[in-house]
Parts: C-alpha cells; structure tokens; sequence
C-alpha cells in the first residue's frame, strides 16, 4: 500500500515539478492525438454527412465497412502503417516510420471510421428532416447540408469526442510505428507500457492518471462547446 | 441579458481554450529541419583492436554533428537503464542524437535486416552471425557479455537449487509441472531457453504448467514472481527488479547460460539510406577501450550488469 501511495506521489512531484520529460510526452501525445483528430475530423464529418444524408439502403455496403474498420485493433493498424512505412514498404522513401508524423497517420487510421460512421449515425437519425425543412425555406444542397451539420452538432461533437478518447487511450498503433523512442516519439501510452515492463508500477499509475486528466480537460472544452450549441 | 453575457464569456473562454490547442498543436508540428547525413569521405572510422583512442577523448577536429542514428535493440540493454547511461555520453562525444526502438531480439533483427535502423544491438549470436553472412549486417562485433539465470520462489518447490545444469533443473520443474513462466516472444532470452528446452529433451510448448506469455523480460519476471513460479531470465534485468521480486537465483553458472550480445551495422549496400558512417561511430564508440570501460563500470544495486568483450575466451 506505501508502495503505490509513492508512486502517486511521485508522478504528482513530477508533474508539479513540470518535469521536462513529462512535459515533453504530455505535449507530444496531445499534439498526436489532436492533430490526428483534426484530420479525421476535416474528412470524416463531411463524408459522414454525405451518406447520413442518403438512403439508408444505398450506402448499406459502405455502412458496414465503416462499422467494421470503427472496430479495428490498434495493433493491426499500427502494422498496416508499419508495412506501408517501413523503409521496404513502398512509401519507405519518405523515412517517416518512427516519426510522430507516423502516429498521427496511424491515429487517423483509427479515429476516421468512428468520426465517420457515428456522424452518419446522428445525421442518419434527423439530417433527412432538417435537410428538408431548410430546403422548402429555399436552401440549396450545399447550404442545406451546412445547415445539418450545424443543426445536429451535438451528435457531430459525440463522434469526435469518441475518436479522441480512442487514439489518445490507444497504445498498440502508436508502439509499432513510432517505436516509444524517449524524447523523440515516447507518449503517455508507450510510456506507461515501458514502466510496467520495467515494473515500476506505481508511476505508471501516476502517468495514467495524468492522461486521464488531460482526457478530462480536452473533454470539457469540446463538452463546452457542445452546450454551447443547446 | 445578463444571462446572455455570461454565456458569451463562457463561448470565448472555450474559443480562446480551441485556438490555443490548436496554435500548439499545428506549431508543435513544425517539420524538423531535415538534416542530410553528410558522410564524411575523409578516413573511414576504422575499428582496429590495435590502436583505438581513448572514448571521452574527442579529436580536436570533430564538429558536433546534428543528426541522428536509430539503435534497434533489445529490452534488456535498454530496460536495465545500460543505454541511458552509454548514449549520453557518446552524443556529449559526438552531437549525435541515438534514438532507441528497444523490441525483442528477434524484431529489433527483423528491423534492421528492413532497414529501419541504422545500428543493432542484439543478443542472439548465431541468428546474428547468420544474417552477417546473408549480408544484412556488417562490421559485428563482440561487445559485451552477461549471462541468463534461472529464478524462482524463495521456497524452491521443484529443488533445482540443489543442481549445477539447466537440463537437471529443466528436468526438475517439467516432471513435477512447476510453473514456469517463459518470454515467448522470440527474444534472444526465449530463442536461447528453447534451445535448451531442447538439449533436455522436454518439449513443453502446450503444457499446463508452461506459461507463453509473449511479453518481455519485465513483464515475465513480474508474472513468474505473481504466480510463485520459475523463469529464465538475463541477469541485468533480474538484478534492476531485484528489489521489487521476491524471487531468487536457483541456478546460474552453467557454461550454456552464457548469453553475448553484438553490435553491428546495417549493410549500406543493401539499404543506401542508411547512415552508415555514423553507426560506424557508434560501434566504434562502443568497442573502444574508453566504451569497454564504461559498460564494465555500469551498475545497478551494486552489481554489474553487463562485462566488456567475448565471454568465452
């Protein structure tokens, strides 16, 4: 029990102590995950929208693509990027395997079927009737699938909220293809699989709780703007 | 009205909250500028048993280098802290930065042989000397030595303190079926303790008793230690977890538990994008009589945890 009291304490000294180290993994694994959802944001949310917009039993092939890839295992991903990166694969030419560049294609993988499928869930369940409305007020297509969008945002909001909490949590993707190299591609996640392999359980502990504070704040902030659409 | 400012303050004060994130997040990310490895014509780094200076004597000529090699390597050399202590000092020597991809043995093999690294530092050496041959890797070296032990509960159920072999002790734990936890994820540790397996003549892959875990040394000593079973381990690792076991040495010394560890480079001819002379330095670094030293004078728990050179005469 003393021993995982230390182990709190610990993280938290180096955590008040803004420990350059830490500092550098929480900032890294935030810049990952964030950038990462941004993307996947930028091309799952219009794509989503598209096909939520369309009869269901048009898109009922692509639907169970998308449904299937939302539950792909990190490890799978991260080896389909590995093979693709990997100086034999055919983008090694560009030298990213081991890169945070490699995580952030990595995470997109992941996070773009869920930010894509769970918007064509929400549209899915009003867009038709919101779509309609502001066409019969005059909206043209584009305008009336803007309106949608901002219409059923909260829904849009929960997809993102999801692809983030996936790719900031996961750890297999980000171990292969950036390989946990400290100071260059080690993120919370790596680092707490490196600490328990090294058995030191209680920090690793601690660095969880961490990332489930910044979890914690990233949330409130999308959960403000989420109200801010009611 | 008053509601109406208080919820606008809210709205900027989460604008303020996105713009920032996304300020770091987009800047953050910046591309590194992209260092060429400038490879330098003048004499190739020359790795000679005869006259090697001294590591912590940098030349006067050298310039700090701004670049970086990629060192895949095994969980041991990196877990037990050895590369933490070795790679500061030879980026001090040298400005270059070594980024370290710690696996087990058999990935960090399969890493370099795909050109993914720049420099290996292994332990299995006839898979290593294999690959030499093949051509994946050059300039091998013998760099230092440990050996792996065998473990087990304080209480000792299966009595293999009371033998000198591993094929006693391996004879010991299989008829009795002692749990016995094993790495299984092709690292050097496992790839060495199925070989004795075999020399025993036990197979015990699919026994009740035989735990394959697939995970690395760490790991498998904190599930050997959770179940009150045995495990074959490397020393260094054993003795940086010490102090969070409860297990202990029940057999080490036999000749067979010898475990070396080499250091090559990538085969430039096979990968030209490779940084060839920088690996060069580092396995230079390594083998010289200054980075001998240093690894002999690398403890933990005062113990050291890995010896310099060929361990078999």
């Amino acid at each position: 029990m003393s021993r995982l009291l230390e182990g709190f304490v610990e993280a938290f000294q180096l955590i008040i102590a803004l420990d350059p180290a830490l500092l550098q993994i929480v900032f890294l694994s935030l810049r990952v995950s964030i950038l990462a959802i941004i993307i996947s944001t930028l091309l799952g949310v219009p794509l989503g929208t598209l096909l939520g917009l369309k009869p269901e039993r048009k898109t009922r092939f692509v639907n169970k693509i998308i449904f299937t890839f939302m539950g792909m295992p990190p490890v799978v991903a991260g080896l389909v990027i590995y093979l693709f990166l990997s100086r034999q694969g055919p983008l090694g030419v560009l030298g990213l395997l081991y890169t945070p560049t490699a995580m952030i294609i990595a995470q997109v993988f992941l996070s773009f079927p869920i930010v894509t499928g769970l918007t064509m869930v929400g549209i899915r369940a009003k867009g038709s009737e919101v779509e309609e409305i502001a066409r019969s007020l005059g909206a043209g297509s584009a305008l009336a699938a803007w309106t949608v969008v901002r219409e059923l945002r909260i829904a849009i909001l929960g997809a993102i909220i999801t692809g983030f909490s996936r790719v900031v949590a996961e750890v297999g993707a980000v171990m292969i293809v950036g390989g946990n190299i400290a100071g260059h591609t080690r993120v919370m996640t790596t680092a707490i699989v490196l600490e328990t392999r090294r058995g030191n359980f209680e920090l690793a502990i601690g660095l969880g709780i961490v990332l489930l504070m910044l979890s914690f704040i990233v949330n409130s902030v999308l959960y403000n703007i989420q109200r801010g659409g009611e | 009205m008053k509601k109406n400012f208080s919820k606008n303050g809210k709205n900027v004060i989460t604008l303020v909250l996105l713009v920032g994130i996304l300020l770091f997040t987009v800047g953050g990310c910046a591309p590194e500028p992209a260092v060429e490895p400038t490879p330098e014509p003048e004499e190739a780094p020359k790795l000679a048993e005869n006259d090697v200076e001294e590591a912590g004597e940098p030349e006067e000529a050298v310039e700090p280098i701004d670049d970086f090699i990629t060192l895949a390597t095994t969980t041991s050399t990196y877990d037990s802290g050895l590369l933490d202590f070795l790679n500061p000092i030879f980026t001090e020597e040298t400005g270059l930065e070594v980024r370290v991809v710690s696996q087990g043995t058999g990935a960090a093999l399969e890493t370099g042989s795909r050109g993914d690294a720049d420099v290996l530092l292994v332990h299995d050496r006839a898979s290593e000397l294999r690959l030499v041959e093949e051509g994946a890797f050059v300039d091998r070296y013998d760099v230092m030595y440990n050996d792996f032990i065998i473990v087990g509960p304080e209480d000792d159920p299966a009595g293999v303190m009371d033998v000198d072999s591993v094929v006693d002790a391996f004879n010991l734990i299989a008829d009795e079926g002692f749990t016995l936890v094993s790495r299984g994820d092709d690292s050097g540790t496992h790839r060495m303790e199925m070989r004795l397996w075999e020399s025993a003549g036990i197979s015990p892959e699919g026994q009740d008793w035989y735990r394959s875990i697939g995970q690395g040394m760490g790991n498998t000593l904190n599930m050997a230690n959770e179940l009150l079973g045995y495990s074959m381990t490397d020393r260094g690792t054993y003795v940086s977890m010490k102090e969070k076991l409860d297990l202990l040495i029940v057999l080490e010394g036999d000749p067979v538990l010898f475990n070396q560890y080499g250091v090559m480079a990538i085969n430039p001819d096979e990968h030209p994008h490779v940084k060839y002379d920088y690996a060069l330095m580092y396995v230079e670094f390594l083998m010289s009589d200054g980075g001998q030293e240093l690894i002999n004078s690398y403890q933990v728990n005062g113990e050291t945890l890995f010896f310099p050179g060929y361990g078999l005469e």
